[in-house]
């Protein structure tokens, strides 16, 4: 793959309402930060998808490997005790 | 003249302006220096467009001889554009467009800010909604020109080149004419002059920060007012109008 000379990469979280989570919509090139949030803003919301954006620089982000996938993931793919589905939900209550 | 009228053309030279920019800044599409660049210029020339077709359809209500927006923009000729000359100019290069964009926006938040207290409910509803992407457009264009200014020699350069290429264009922004006099009296649009004082404040500061040096030329270039346009205008109008002139019936 050729070296990318555009800049640095950054990751663009969006949030679609207020209180929402901010979800990761993918990346974009920048030099700085502010440069990076203009960048998302017309890149991720130019269709009236956001409320507020995070960009956070590439290489800030810590990522589990492909190798440590077996070690990380497969004891919980037994464990079905850990899910809440034991309990009597109370009336109401619509996300737990 | 009565007031209609001077209203028509003012709404109209609003739409004008918008329109002939928001072509010009969509020749950008495919060529910016970078994909997210591309994206916000294309995305700023379709604010324009929107723009232009807000003034546009007020003002063929203005009008009242049925002419619709569409015959507004595609069935004049190029006498009949009240643009200023600095929207019709060449996109230039990224300092030119950057320049450009940074010295309009400032002019536009100012314009803009004052007609959102119109006296006409109609223009003031428009220009409530034009600032916010006023604002952005601003915002956008002075971190570019902090970049380029502060940057490499070659940017720096290129940003001067850019600037002293447009000033002469500026005073034209704030050329009244008698038939403003009587949109002012009835409290529709402002003093231009104290537009030009609070812009000429704004400008400066900012170039100033950035060490690019305000040409001394009292030379300006002027003409939009009464149709008269470089010769840059009929070449945009020719190409923006072919499809409409050529297919009068065309539908997509």
């Amino acid at each position: 793959m050729s070296k990318d000379t555009q800049l640095d990469l950054w990751e663009v979280f969006i949030q679609a309402k207020v209180g929402g989570n901010h979800v990761h919509a993918g990346s974009v090139h920048a030099s700085d930060g502010k440069m990076a949030l203009q960048n998302a803003r017309d890149i991720y919301t130019r269709r009236n998808e956001g409320s507020s954006i995070w960009v956070v620089p590439s290489d800030c982000i810590v990522a589990s490997t492909l190798s440590d996938t077996e070690m990380f993931f497969d004891p919980s793919a037994d464990k079905i005790y850990r899910h809440p589905t034991f309990y009597v939900l109370p009336e109401g209550a619509k996300q737990i | 003249m009565t007031r209609q009228d001077a209203l028509f053309n003012y709404v109209l030279k609003l739409g004008d302006q918008s329109l002939v920019y928001g072509h010009r800044m969509s020749e950008w599409c495919s060529k910016a220096p970078m994909l997210e660049e591309d994206l916000a210029l294309t995305n700023i020339a379709l604010d324009y467009i929107g723009r232009a077709r807000a003034f546009l359809s007020y003002a063929a209500e203005l009008e009242g001889k049925s002419r619709s927006e569409d015959d507004l923009a595609y069935k004049r000729g190029e006498r009949e554009f009240y643009n200023n000359l600095m929207v019709e100019l060449p996109i230039g290069d990224f300092a030119f467009t950057m320049a450009r964009q940074f010295l309009l926006s400032s002019y536009e938040y100012f314009l803009f800010t004052g007609l959102a207290q119109s006296k006409d409910e109609k223009l003031a509803a428009i220009a409530n909604k034009v600032i916010k992407e006023v604002r952005y457009h601003w915002t956008h264009s002075r971190d570019w020109l902090m970049r380029l200014g502060l940057g490499t020699s070659v940017s720096h350069e290129k940003l001067q080149r850019a600037i002293d290429e447009l000033w002469i264009y500026t005073d034209e922004l704030f050329e009244t004419g008698p038939e403003d006099q009587l949109l002012k009296s009835a409290g529709i649009v402002f003093n231009m002059d104290e537009i030009k004082t609070v812009w000429t404040e704004l400008v400066h500061s900012i170039l100033k920060e950035i060490d690019i040096t305000i040409p001394e030329t009292t030379f300006s270039q002027t003409g939009s007012r009464l149709g008269i346009h470089t010769e840059h205008l009929g070449h945009l109008l020719a190409e923006m109008q072919y499809l409409v002139r050529a297919y009068p019936e065309a539908r997509w």
